[in-house]
Order: C-alpha cells, then structure tokens, then sequence
C-alpha cells in the first residue's frame, strides 16, 4: 500500500477504535429519531419543498435582502457589519469587546465562530471566552475540535467526560452520572455567565422584514447568553437571512426533527434586538432587574468567506441552503463509523460539510475527506431543503480531480479511454473505466480472473491502484449476458409488452446468473425482451468525480436506447445504480426531454416485475414457494428512489418470508470497498448489516440483495450464498 | 380554538412528561402553592382580573432569580401539535423569570392555545410587526445528552408546569 494510503487507512483505523462506538450510537439514534419525527408531520414533503423555496429565493434575492435587514437592524438600534473574511470579524468582534472594557464572553454554540476561530482572536487580546453550550464546553476544556456539526463532542463516552472534569477541576466527590455531570457544568458555567460582559451566539436564521434571529437550542445557555450581559454580539453567515418571520415556520418544524430526531428543540429563540427584556446584573444583585440598566447594545456579525462566491458558482450554490441541521452526517453509514474528525474539514462535517468546505475554506481542506461520499443518496432524502449533498461531492471530486496535475499526466491523458484531463489519480481512473477492464476480463476469461488472482498480481494492484489485497476481485465471465441472449431465440409469441433489459457492465460480464434469470423472468409473464449493445451508464467514472467521461456516457447510453424507446419498448435496469443515474443524474447531462423519456420509461427489474403483476400478469409463471424464508438487503440509491418496496411485495405475493434488512448502506459502495484506504471502513460499516443477517431470526434465512456491490459485500460478511431477487422467482432456476 | 385543540396540547404535554392544571382565575393560587416551593418569583400576568397571589415575587432582584425555585409567567400562546408554550419577552422580565427557576410555571387562557406551528407563525408575525417582537417558543425543561445520557435542567428549568385558565 502507498504511503499515504496507509496513512489514511491507521488514521480511520485509529478513529473506529476510539470514536467510533459513541459516535455510532448517537448518529444512528438521531437517524432513527428522523425516521420517527417526521411521521408526526402531515406533509413532510411539502414542507421540505417550501424550505427549499423560501432558501432558493432568499439567496437569489440576498444583496436586497442585506440592504433590507441592515436598514430594519439600524431602526431597531442595533448595528449590522459584513465581514469580508474570518479576519475582518474576528477584528471587529475584539474591537466591540475592547470597547466595553469585557474581560469575558460567554459564547452559545456556533458553527460559525468555530470557521472564524475567533475564541483564538479574544484571546490573544486577554478576553476570557467561555464556551457555554456543553457539548461544546467539554470539548473546551479537552482542548478538541468537534466530531458533528449539532452535538460536538459526541465522540466522546460519558466515563470519558468523568475522568475529563474530575481531572481538570478535582470536584470534592468524583462526578460520574451524566445527571451529575450536568449539573457540575450548570453550576460552574452558570456562575461564569452572571458575570460575562459581552454574549455572543450564532443565528440559525435572521429575518430581513423585522430583524428577527431564530436560535435552535435545547440547554437555554443560548437565552441566558443573550438576556444576562447587556451586550450582545450575533455572528453568522450572509446566507442566514430569509425574507419574513413567516418564513420561518417550515424551518422550525424541519431542524429538530431532521436533526437530533427532536420533534422540536427545547427553545426556539425569536429575537429582534435589542431585546427589551431587562438585563440581569449579578454585580448589582440586590436592585431589582427592572431597575437596573437595560440600555443594550447588538452588534450583528455577518461574514461572507467566500460565501458570496458560492453564490455565483453554479455547483456550489446549493450548499448555501444548508441549515446545518445534521441529517446528512446522522444518515451516513461512513459518518456513523468514524464521525467527523475523519469526515470533516477544518471546520464541517459530514455529506454537506464538503460543499462548506470548498467554498469557505478550499479544495484541499474539502479533499481530505470527499472521498469519504460514496454517492449512496441516502442523504438526499433526509435533506430538509433537498440539497442534492452527492453531486456537490462529485464535483468537489471532479475539480481536487483536475487540480492534482503532474508530469506523468499528459501520458496518462493520452492512454486512457475517458474524457479527463491529467490530474486524475491511477486508482480512480481505474475504477472510473471499469468497463473497459470488464471487457478485456471477459475476452480472457478465465485465464483474466486466473492472472488477477495471483499474488503478484494483487500485490502490483495495491501498491499500483490502491486495490486492498484482501478484498475478492470480480471473477470474469467467458460468456457475456449478451453474447448468451444473442445465441438463442426470442421464446414469447404474442407479447403482452415489449421491453429492453440493459446489460449493465457488472451483469453483463460477471454477474450473467441474474440476467439470464430476468430475461427468463421477463419472457415468463409475456414480455418480449431485447439485450441490446449499449454502454455503461457512466455511474463508475462518476463516482470517481469524472464528470466529463460521466456525462459522456450519458449521452452514448441515451442514443444507444433511443430507439427502443421510440418503440415504445420498456427500459428495465437490474443495477439500481444504474437505474438512479437515468432517474437522477442523467438530469444533469442530457436535455430535459431526453432526460424525461429516459427515466419515465425506465424500471427497476423487481418494480418492473410488481407492474406486470398488477396488470394481470400471471403469478404462477414465476418460482413460488411454500413460505421460504429470505433475508433482503435492498440497494442504497434503489431505497432513494422509493423502490424497495416493490421487492419486498413481490417476494410476499409469491409466498416468501422476508425480512429486510434497515441499514442506511452495506458499506461496499461500488469502488469504494476495493480501496485499500477504506477496505476497514468499508468491513467495519458491513458488520451493521452482517449482525442483522445473523440474528436467531434470520441468520438461516437466503440472502438476497439487489445491488452488485451490496451482493459483493454480503459475500465477504457472511458464509451463505448470495443472490439476485430475481434469481429467486425467475422459472426454472 | 375547539376542544380537539385542547386535547391535542393535553396530549403534547403528556408526551412531553409536562404536568399541567386546569383551574379557574379564582383558583389559581391555591394550584400555584401547590405546584411552586419557596422562593418563587414572577411577572404580573397579562390577563384581566387575574392577580398572582403576594407570596409570589414580582420585583425579583438578580439573586433572587439566583436563588428562586420557581418562577411563574404569562404567554403568549401556546401551540397544541408540539405542546409548546410561546414565551414574550418584557420588560418587566418575563424571559429572566422563565428561565432561572427549577420550575417554569406558564399561565395560560384556553383561549390562547393554537392548533400548529402556522398557526403560531401567524400570531408571532402579527405581534413582532406589532413592536412585540421577541419570544422564546417553549417546549417542554431545558434539557441536553451532552453527556452521555439525557439530562433534564442543563442551563434552564429542570421542569415545567402549565397552568390553563378556563373561560
């Protein structure tokens, strides 16, 4: 393995070790917390639609919108300040504090003045800052950066918060329950806050009509922090602001729930300073609040970092609806087995943090951890504002990509079937031109698979391409699914539809077993089959971030299927991430109409299979069974695109038991698993699926799996064998 | 506001293991003896004919807040779906006397409970046009998992206690 693979691979070793367990339960808790919440709303997707416009809108319209909040701030008699960068912030944030003599500030959590650094800034001036919200005040005290964007040290165990205070602060009886741990901090940071001069906070969003900031709280540190001091300092990004209070609503609805799986959290803060609540002035304890002093100051700190450039940057826009809520890091299996100090940057985490990452503090902090996204989706659908989180991370890819450049590259650039420029790593090219290697395995067959399997062979593909040694490498097939289809005759007279079924690259040459099977499927319920030559549809070179070669097959694959479709010929696609390419992201590469007759006429085999059943096909044409008992894992992206169910139906209406598998991913991912640096990863977020496959309730159950790689994986998990569903129902098996 | 309404925020405060009263404005103070232990502080409530009784302090100093187990307000609104109660900030401290106690006591008019958060959004526009334009949306103790387990009372009151007021 490459030195730097290797490092990579201790660095994520060393995390699941020690992180890996307490951050795994919290983020799969929230998950499910998600799951559950959102059942409570009558119109989850509607809600979610509206976000998202209000976030559209906001961002098209913000230089207005800042023009309108800073007049509607300086009439409420406060004052409004853009900050150009972390610098210019930090400079003004002191500069306010140095202006009221402050000794100390007592800060509420904010994701934000973590980017800007600015406890460094205060106290490089001798101004004590006190973190006050506890997740982050542990990490305060332990001196470490946060794991996740909403609950910062959830990395860290209770026993280890205990040995943490016990340590730095030798309380008279040693703390070790959480209640009593709580308390300690309530007591300790409640006597620092009485006597704070300056509070600051965050803002999760500030409103142009009336200047109104909402803060998402559960502790109340951020009500005292801002009601205590009379000075109060807000510090947030430009793309907070959204246009009225009303807008609101759907926002505070979405963040708990989509969150920390909170149907609400304990404070929403709606404040318009400054507040005419009294300040309250443990220096003067005994003149009652409504005596003492309420002249208030409010200093709004806006910070742009290169906010308003993702503003004009097509590809990066969309990070900028991001509410920071967490859903995207909760909901990813990667995150939930090493947590945010392997997936995140200098600052963000999880699926969403690599667009924040690129835009606030570039590329190569992005690029420590992009590679983390595998594309499986999952997050697209937990998004409150449905930001498409695995696109910005493919382009995120695609351009650290092209700006790795070196001497070789104008070689490699002339010697590899894709459309990207030098700058491409071997291992990505590898995999993003998977197809080319099918084709040549296939040819050789079996003496390809023979070769591949030696040990001087994996030794040269780890230290070449980054190909983990330990990981099975697909066996070959002599006989592709084509060459099998073209070699016998159509069986169906008087078709009842007529369909194509697309020979993806994995089908087609090394799992030919379920492709035989869905045409033999297919053909039994009355449906005329055609297996044309058509290319790949360009899911590998995408998920290495090769945009161009990507699209590039888009546009091959459509012509290649045009005219089955002008036929009015069904697509039917076995490999759901197939599939989700001509649903999702072939949106991006080919012309709306194109795109739209592509994905209206294309079908997962199972769902395909379910529609002819509805329609009156015959059941009996298929393998039943008397109540054999499966274990189903679905597919990531199959599951996204609401498809999971139509297996499961199916199964059931011909007499199997399933049970299915609620895994977010089974941690292959396409490439992914192969990759030497994450092969413990990828092992380590499969034991997930593996424990649910070996319960006294399934662990004698047949495995079936509906994606190449979650089949893959399921092999090296488990000693049963694998399959298809439609290997399951396909006559004469 | 029907009784659906009621029942709903009935059910939200169950779910939310937030204890809650019906009583009369006659009654009242004999609910509050009962549910607050000394100190207590409050705020005057906004309702006509409605007094809290003389044992509950309405000029609290900063270390009476400090030291007051229970602090007893008025809101705004309440909202049924989330059993949530909107807490307005005042210049006579409504916000401080909500929050340092052990134990927020908020008073409400059945009348005042709203059905959803739309609901809420509408009257919280209204009222911040209005020049009342801050508040805290209330749901259930201030609580945190910061520390490994859920903890109820992290910075705010470890409990709270709605009060509906019949009409």
């Amino acid at each position: 393995m490459s030195k730097s693979r290797e490092a990579k691979a201790a660095k994520i070793r060393q995390l699941i070790e020690t992180e890996g367990d307490a951050v795994n339960t919290s983020t799969r808790g929230f998950n499910e917390g998600r799951y559950e919440a959102v059942q409570s709303l009558d119109d989850y997707e509607g809600l979610k639609a509206d976000a998202r416009a209000i976030k559209e809108d906001a961002i098209e319209r913000l230089p207005d919108l800042l023009d309108q909040l800073r007049e509607t701030i300086e009439a409420n008699g406060g004052t409004m300040y853009i900050a150009e960068d972390a610098a210019d912030a930090n400079r003004y944030v002191r500069e306010v504090c140095e202006d009221n003599d402050a000794e100390r500030v007592v800060k509420s959590k904010s994701m934000t003045s973590e980017e800007i650094e600015v406890n460094d800034e205060l106290q490089s001036a001798d101004i004590d800052v006190v973190e006050t919200d506890l997740g982050e005040w542990v990490l305060q005290v332990a001196d470490e950066a946060p794991s996740h964007i909403v609950a910062p040290a959830i990395h860290k165990s209770r026993e280890a918060i205990a040995d943490l205070f016990n340590e730095t602060f030798e309380p008279e009886e040693p703390l070790e329950t959480a209640e009593e741990l709580t308390m300690f901090a309530r007591e300790h940071l409640g006597e620092l806050i009485e006597g704070a001069d300056v509070g600051m906070t965050g803002a999760n969003f500030i409103t142009a009509d009336t200047g109104t900031m909402a803060l998402v709280t559960s502790e109340g540190n951020a009500r005292k922090t801002a009601v205590v001091p009379d000075t109060h300092v807000a510090v947030a990004g430009v793309e907070k602001v959204i246009p009225s209070v009303e807008d609101l609503q759907p926002f505070i609805e979405l963040i708990g729930k989509s969150g920390t799986g909170q149907n609400i959290t304990s404070y929403i803060s709606l404040l318009t300073p400054p507040v005419e609540s009294p300040t309250v002035d443990f220096s003067d304890p005994d003149t009652p609040i409504t005596e003492g002093e309420t002249d208030r100051e409010f200093h709004l700190v806006l910070i742009d970092n290169g906010r308003l450039a993702m503003r004009d940057d097509d590809q990066l826009r969309e990070t900028l609806y991001c509410i920071r809520c967490s859903a995207c890091s909760n909901v990813c299996a990667n995150f939930q087995h090493v947590g945010g100090h392997a997936f995140g940057g200098e600052t963000y985490s999880g699926g969403i943090g690599t667009g924040w990452e690129a835009g606030v503090e570039g590329l190569d902090s992005a690029a420590e951890f992009n590679d983390l996204c595998t594309g499986c989706s999952r997050c697209t659908t937990a998004c409150p504002v449905n930001i498409d989180i695995p696109w910005i991370n493919t382009v995120v890819r695609d351009r650290v990509n092209h700006g790795e450049v070196s001497e070789v590259d104008w070689l490699v650039e002339g010697l590899t079937p894709d459309e990207e420029p030098g700058g491409v790593s071997l291992q990505k090219r590898f995999f993003g031109n998977f197809e080319t290697a099918a084709k040549v395995g296939s040819a050789f067959a079996p003496v390809s698979n023979w070769v591949a399997q030696s040990s001087v062979s994996r030794n040269l593909m780890e230290r070449t391409l980054g190909i983990d040694a330990r990981r099975e490498l697909p066996a070959f097939q002599r006989e592709t699914l084509k060459d099998w289809f073209d070699a016998r005759d159509s069986r169906v007279q008087n078709p009842t539809r007529t369909a194509v079924l697309y020979p993806d690259v994995y089908t087609n040459h090394v799992q030919v077993e379920r492709g035989k099977a869905a045409v033999r499927a297919l053909e039994a319920l009355g449906v005329d089959v055609v297996v044309p030559d058509v290319r790949s549809s360009g899911r590998a070179p995408l998920s290495q971030g090769m945009i161009a070669t990507a699209e590039d097959h888009a546009h091959d694959v459509y012509a290649g299927l045009a005219e089955y479709i002008d036929e009015g010929r069904d697509i039917v696609v076995i490999e759901p991430s197939d599939l989700a390419m001509f649903d999702s992201e072939y949106e991006k590469f080919l012309s709306e109409k194109s795109f739209e007759r592509l994905s209206e006429q294309s079908f997962e085999v199972m769902e395909y299979v379910y529609g002819l059943l509805e329609n009156g096909a015959d059941a009996d044409a298929l393998a039943q069974t008397q109540s054999e008992k499966v274990a189903y894992h679905s597919h990531c992206q199959q599951r996204t695109l609401g498809l999971e169910g139509h297996t499961e139906a199916v199964l059931a209406e011909l007499g199997y038991d399933v049970a299915t598998s609620d895994v977010e991913c089974c941690g292959m991912a396409g490439s992914f698993g192969y990759k030497s640096e994450y092969y413990e990863l990828s092992m380590d977020v499969g034991s997930d699926l593996k424990r649910q496959f070996q319960t006294d309730e399934t662990h004698d159950r047949t495995v079936v799996a509906s994606g190449t790689s979650c089949l893959e994986q399921l092999d090296s998990l488990l000693r049963r064998p694998t399959q298809h569903p439609v290997e399951l129902i396909a006559p004469g098996r | 506001m029907s009784t659906g309404t009621v029942a709903t925020f009935e059910d939200s405060l169950e779910r939310l293991e937030v204890g809650w009263t019906h009583t009369s404005p006659s009654e009242l103070s004999a609910v509050l003896r009962e549910v607050c232990a000394d100190p207590t502080v409050g705020v005057e409530l906004p309702y006509d004919g409605v007094e809290l009784p003389s044992w509950v302090n309405t000029d609290p100093t900063p270390a009476d807040l400090r030291a007051a187990k229970a602090g007893v307000t008025g809101v705004g609104i309440a909202i049924a779906d989330y059993g949530s109660v909107v807490v307005q900030g005042t210049p006579d401290g409504t916000e401080p006397v909500s929050l340092f106690g052990d134990l927020h006591v908020a008073v409400l008019r059945e009348s005042d409970i709203v059905s959803d958060m739309a609901d809420a959004f509408e009257w919280v526009g209204e009222e911040f046009r209005s020049g009342h334009d801050s508040a805290i949306i209330a749901t259930g103790p201030s609580a945190t998992a910061d520390m490994g387990a859920l903890v109820k009372g992290a910075h705010g009151p470890k409990d709270v206690h709605v009060v509906i007021l019949d009409e």
